[in-house]
């Protein structure tokens, strides 16, 4: 088939309508979310005194952190489908769950506490911490690969980090809500080793499954 | 050059919104800028410059199944040359050599160079005998015979919607087998 001809198929293609890349971001990560909220429940739920727990701010700030960046990813992942984007530009916007931690830290500090830093730095429960926030994460990060298979990513490695995540966000937010360790050091500490090991799946995924 | 930019940014709007005689034009309109990058990257890379009609259809797949990613306020050639400069970069890595492309490369077609005229492609036509019975059906009917998508379904006692279809199906697997190979 020489160009001419394949042209003409390809003008004659033209009718056809791909969804937008957010289209098919949402329509996956919905069908995926279905898989981790049976893990959760099936496996950690709610912890018991969660009406309590959300009067205490640094129960809530495990939220903020979290959703910021679930949000902040989506944003970097959507913008990174595009052939001609890069990291420039978008890439401070990952620094928003960053800054919001760091801040719960620093408030922390300020006040009077009853355990020791290291103890809260430790906690109760950083192994179920660490494999409950990846392995929730594990089919909300398929569910945003194949979302994502639908963009053209200059570098597709990248867009699986930022992918992996999104779904170590996303799923930190399920687990936050079992988890009753709040000190934002634990945060930084448990969470931010959970998010790493699901942002190198996401690479390593990403490089092979998102090239176009 | 800022000229052709915005004209081709125009089609391509015309063609999103319908216009397939448009999109037909843009194509034919950027190929030729494409086989002569295509042809320097080679030549860079001390491969065989005949190997760069390849290298146009593999862009023009990509450029036609991701064109939903292009954002219909932003200038096309911008978009457009993000997407050849990966096809080449990705089809001289398969070719075994580490390789820089030149963002120049696509910038503009050198004055003086002849005009590369369309030469024989390998690889669409090898992964086209691949397609089920259906599919290579119709591409070629529309690509070889020039028959309309109408013509098409009556020649096959198929409806419009399930010619498009195929049609449809047999660029995507074209452009994944083009990309396992």
């Amino acid at each position: 088939m020489d160009t001419d001809q394949l042209i003409r198929t390809l003008a004659a293609d033209n009718a056809h309508r791909a969804r937008p890349v957010g289209f098919a971001l949402m329509l996956a990560l919905l069908a995926a979310a279905p898989v981790s909220l049976l893990m959760f429940f099936t496996e950690l739920g709610v912890r018991p005194d969660v009406m309590v727990a959300m009067r205490n701010p640094f129960f809530d700030l495990k939220f903020a952190v979290t959703l910021a960046l679930a949000i902040s990813a989506i944003g970097v992942s959507l913008h990174l489908s595009r052939p001609e984007a890069s990291l420039r530009g978008f890439g401070w916007l990952l620094l928003a769950p960053v800054g919001i931690l760091a801040a719960g830290i620093g408030g922390e500090m300020m006040m009077p506490q009853r355990l020791p830093m290291m103890t809260r730095l430790v906690g109760k429960n950083s192994w179920v911490c660490m494999t409950g926030i990846s392995a929730l994460s594990l089919p909300i990060l398929a569910g945003a690969l194949i979302g994502l298979r639908h963009g053209a990513p200059a570098r597709p490695a990248v867009a699986g980090a930022i992918a992996g995540l999104l779904s170590a966000g996303l799923a930190a937010t399920l687990y936050a809500s079992h988890c009753t360790d709040d000190s934002p050091l634990f945060v930084a500490t448990w969470y931010t080793i959970a998010t790493a090991l699901v942002t190198a799946l996401g690479a390593l995924l990403g490089s092979k499954l998102l090239k176009y | 050059m800022r000229e052709r930019d915005d004209e081709w940014t125009g089609l391509m709007r015309s063609a999103i919104a319908g216009d397939s005689a448009a999109y037909h034009r843009l194509l034919k309109a950027v190929a030729p800028v494409l086989r002569a990058a295509a042809r320097r990257g080679l030549a860079r890379a001390g491969q065989p410059v005949d190997q760069s009609e390849d290298i146009v259809q593999d862009i023009l797949l990509a450029v036609h199944l991701k064109r939903h990613t292009w954002d219909v306020s932003a200038p096309f050639a911008p978009w457009l040359f993000a997407i050849a400069r990966n096809k080449l970069i990705d089809a001289l890595r398969r070719r075994g050599r580490r390789i820089f492309v030149d963002i120049d490369d696509f910038a503009e077609t050198l004055p003086g160079e002849a005009p590369a005229e369309t030469a024989s492609a390998s690889e669409v036509a090898a992964q086209l005998q691949t397609l089920p019975a259906r599919q290579r059906e119709v591409l070629q009917s529309i690509a070889v015979d020039r028959a309309s998508i109408k013509d098409t379904a009556a020649k096959f006692s198929m409806s419009e919607g399930a010619v498009r279809v195929a049609l449809h199906r047999g660029l995507t697997s074209l452009t994944a087998k083009l990309r396992e190979q």
